[in-house]
């Protein structure tokens, strides 16, 4: 899907003597892979820095707790316990060299304190002070390398962190970047971590997922990549698309489910046909969505209303009647795709921008309402993903929206999905409500 | 002994012959709809006791053309399949098949249906040639080559292009079912506003999206294409007729059914099966009958064997026709279904021809043909069985009780019956 010629053209012999500007190739992730593809460093005084170190370990990892000769592959910083400048000074000094030996796809990753928790001005000063220390080194970083940042609430415990660190580190996170993700004590009762032959695989093994909208580009990547983690995935899309979402189906081994979202009847077909199915719903990933553009000025009633009722009334009324039945039990993952358009705004689009930040004000007020019930609701807002629809711009604009991020290119449908199934884990009950951008840091809405 | 289940179907939306499918051949046709299924009911890597399907119009590639849709699509490999042809009773034989051997416990699941496409038919080489090749083949000397070499002629390279006629009478379908419309007195308007219905109907169980878990679409089409939505009994009156000779001919190219391509499967199953894979059970495959009648020599109509196996169907389950909430009465023609009712509603008839004491009277025709038929739908001839049997058992799950009578005639003077009833 990523036909980017100017960056297969920006890693040649040629481009390199014109002294063209290089667009890394991302590493991304294949099964079996490790977790990263060199030592780590881990460092930081808080009360994490120990179980990120046994983590790497346990994955087959090198730990260091300082720069040496070579490059590392990933910088881990625990600061939660970091209240004063002195603190941040230290901080200074472990990461100026790290950044500098980051390898090509590096990670650095920091864990913060939460500023609202902080016990003082100076700390809350310090613990914001992070917030735009990480976006900093996200924008410094080179060779596809991320800065991303943890704010982890005081309760909470390393086992709530686990499925973020290892998502952030891992190369599932390839297009998240300059991103700062809020970590509290986990929802509903403790689970207990499933059995795994290789911990970052198969973390999804026998959850049922419903994917909507999942006959092609996004929805069809997440899917794959639901199924390819051992979810049982429920591919729905309207009856028009039937005939790709029937290849999408077979090949993740799951169900096609021919359903127009914005039926009256929609969500009791899709809760009785979950019922009889499957007896319950573990992910619900709202992917579903259409654009009807026109500036506001020439905006029609049914533009602005097929666009409203397929992203955001379709997710309210389905997520009502899931919440209503028996289906989504503890443990269960509510995960809806938003747009940096939601965040930014974007001209021509009213319609569609109103849904996707409709979404991000849905997925806020409810996940304090169904965190007692252990389900957590968030959202991903993908940034300039490569999909069909970007293939068919204007070359001026394509290469505008691939261009102005972090990592200088567009993002892969897979991108998107690997941050649903990260959020779609039993394991990463401790993020909820959070909107999680999947943009390379793209300039828009920052 | 267990009744099978009726777990779902799969059908693609039916298209005009040389139009949507033009290039779609019944293999292509077959293994879609039979992975559409598999996605439906997500039967990936699953092994079904069996496949069974066919195709009317066939070419001799296809010898194993069930066995090779299996193989092709997303069902384990080790699922057996083979095929039937019966006209275009195939679909509803091939579902007797697969119904009986659940019932008799040698299968737990299985797969009946067919294909047809009238748009990438079989052209045989002519008849004079093919003699020639075969000898040709066999022989073992170069003299003996030559010689048959020199039997070659030019007229030999005109092809064998199937026909639409019964070998036995050289009358097309239509003929056929134009002297038994002529008999019965089946006015045209009659089955002008049969055809009508049958597109309103249609279009509506559309709309309602009844269709949603029956069919999947194929190559763009996402309904079929020779639905007409509003099509009335004014419009149809128009048409000039192309079936039988005279003033009195009723029989037109809209109250008959177009050449048409498609494929229908439906997916049955014992209980225990439908259970264990957590798959609804939507009907029961209750009973069939076949009959078939003299068109050659005797005094029946071509289409007319439904009329004889539905009173003996009947009579073997202690039913009356009026113990029925859905009548699926394929529709060949218009007149074909009229004259079939027309049949059962008359005294003579049934004494005479029927052996029975009082006819078996008429139909609720609220209860015809409900969610549309051929007429409307169009009939790629071995695709027929499996689209009624699929819709019928829907029908049934939504009302949730009761029971429907399948009919469908097929050339040759046959016809295939058979009853479905909802599951408790």
């Amino acid at each position: 899907m990523s036909n980017d010629r100017f960056r297969d053209f920006s890693n040649g012999g040629i481009a390199k003597r014109l002294g063209v500007p290089r667009i890394p190739v991302l590493r991304r992730y294949a099964p079996g892979q490790p977790l990263l593809d060199g030592p780590a460093l881990v460092a930081g005084s808080g009360r994490f820095a120990k179980s990120v170190a046994a983590l790497v370990t346990e994955e087959g990892g090198t730990v260091v707790d300082e720069v040496g000769e070579g490059r590392v592959a990933a910088v881990v910083v625990d600061l939660t316990d970091a209240t004063t400048l002195d603190d941040l000074a230290a901080a200074r000094a472990v990461l100026q060299p790290a950044v500098r030996a980051l390898a090509p796809s590096g990670r650095v990753l920091l864990l913060g304190p939460s500023p609202s928790e902080a016990s003082g001005v100076e700390a809350a000063a310090v613990a914001q002070a992070l917030d735009g220390l990480v976006r900093t080194i996200a924008k410094e970083a080179r060779a596809g390398a991320t800065a991303n940042l943890l704010v982890v609430d005081a309760e909470a415990t390393p086992a709530a962190v686990d499925s973020s660190v290892r998502f952030f580190l891992s190369a599932r996170s390839a297009y998240v970047d300059g991103q700062v993700v809020h970590v509290g004590v986990p929802v509903g009762s403790p689970q207990d971590p499933p059995a795994l032959d290789s911990p970052t695989e198969k973390r999804l093994d026998g959850r049922v997922a419903v994917v909507t909208g999942a006959a092609r580009g996004i929805g069809a990547a997440i899917a794959d990549t639901l199924a390819r983690d051992g979810a049982r995935v429920v591919a729905v899309d309207i009856p028009a698309a039937g005939e790709s979402l029937v290849a999408v189906a077979n090949r993740t081994g799951g169900t096609a489910l021919q359903l127009d979202i914005t039926a009256e009847d929609a969500p009791a077909r899709l809760v009785a046909f979950l019922t009889e199915r499957f007896g319950r719903l573990d992910l619900l990933v709202h992917n579903a969505g259409i654009t009807r553009d026109k500036l506001l000025a020439n905006m029609d009633a049914e533009r602005w209303d097929s666009v409203l009722n397929v992203n955001l009334r379709a997710q309210l009324r389905i997520t009502e009647a899931l919440l209503d039945s028996a289906l989504l039990g503890d443990g269960a993952r509510i995960v809806s795709v938003s747009s940096q358009s939601g965040i930014a705004g974007n001209r021509g689009q009213a319609n569609y921008v109103a849904s996707k930040a409709g979404i991000i004000g849905m997925v806020r007020a409810l996940a304090p309402v169904v965190a007692p019930r252990g389900i957590t609701v968030n959202a991903v807002a993908p940034g300039f993903i490569e999909t069909a629809m970007t293939a068919t711009m204007p070359v001026a604009t394509r290469e505008g929206g691939r261009r102005i991020n972090s990592l200088r290119q567009g993002g892969l449908p897979v991108d998107v999905a690997e941050t649903i199934g990260w959020l779609g884990q039993a394991a990463s009950g401790g993020v909820n409500g959070q909107v999680v951008r999947v943009c390379g840091q793209s300039m828009i809405g920052a | 002994m267990r009744k099978a289940a009726v777990i779902g179907g799969n059908r693609i939306p039916f298209a005009r012959a040389n139009g949507k499918y033009a290039r779609a051949s019944n293999l292509d046709m077959l293994t879609t709809t039979l992975d559409g299924l598999v996605a439906r009911f997500g039967l990936a890597d699953e092994r079904l006791g069996e496949v069974v399907a066919g195709a009317v119009l066939k070419h001799s590639r296809d010898f194993n053309l069930t066995r090779e849709a299996v193989l092709g699509s997303r069902l384990a490999p080790s699922t057996p399949a083979y095929d039937i042809q019966q006209a275009c009773g195939t679909g509803l034989e091939a579902t007797i098949a697969v119904a009986n051997k659940i019932a008799l416990g040698q299968i737990e699941s299985g797969v009946a249906g067919g294909v047809d496409t009238a748009s990438d038919a079989p052209i045989a080489v002519n008849e004079d040639l093919r003699k020639v090749l075969v000898a040709l083949n066999g022989a073992r000397t170069l003299q003996q080559r030559l010689k048959l070499l020199g039997k070659l002629r030019p007229g030999q390279i005109v092809p064998e292009i199937p026909q639409n006629s019964e070998p036995r009478t050289g009358l097309s379908m239509g003929e056929h079912a134009a002297i038994t419309a002529r008999e019965w007195g089946v006015s045209r308007e009659a089955q002008d506003e049969l055809a009508a219905l049958s597109h309103q109907h249609l279009a509506a169980a559309y709309d309602r999206g009844f269709f949603d878990d029956l069919v999947t679409p194929y190559l763009g089409l996402t309904r079929d294409d020779n639905l007409r939505p509003d099509s009335t009994v004014e419009k149809l009156a128009r048409l000039t007729p192309v079936f039988g000779k005279g003033d009195g001919a009723t029989m037109t190219a809209g109250n008959s059914t177009p050449l048409t391509d498609g494929a229908a499967l439906t997916l049955l199953g014992s209980d225990e099966w439908a259970a264990a894979h957590n798959l609804p059970v939507l009907a029961r495959f209750v009973d069939a009958e076949t009959a078939a009648v003299d068109y050659v020599h005797g005094r029946d109509g071509l289409l007319t064997a439904p009329v004889y196996a539905v009173p003996r169907l009947l009579e073997r389950n202690g039913l009356t026709l009026q113990d029925f909430d859905f009548y699926e009465i394929h529709e060949a023609f218009a007149s074909t279904v009229l004259a079939t009712l027309a049949a059962w509603e008359d005294p003579g008839f049934a004494k005479e021809r029927l052996g029975l004491d009082a006819p078996l009277g008429s139909i609720d025709r609220s209860r015809l043909n409900v969610a549309g038929s051929s007429l409307a739908a169009g009939h790629p001839f071995a695709a027929t069985g499996g689209r009624i049997v699929s819709t019928l058992a829907k029908l049934l799950h939504e009302k949730g009780s009761g029971r429907g009578l399948i009919s469908i005639c097929a050339a040759g003077g046959q016809g295939v019956v058979a009853i479905l009833e909802a599951a408790a």
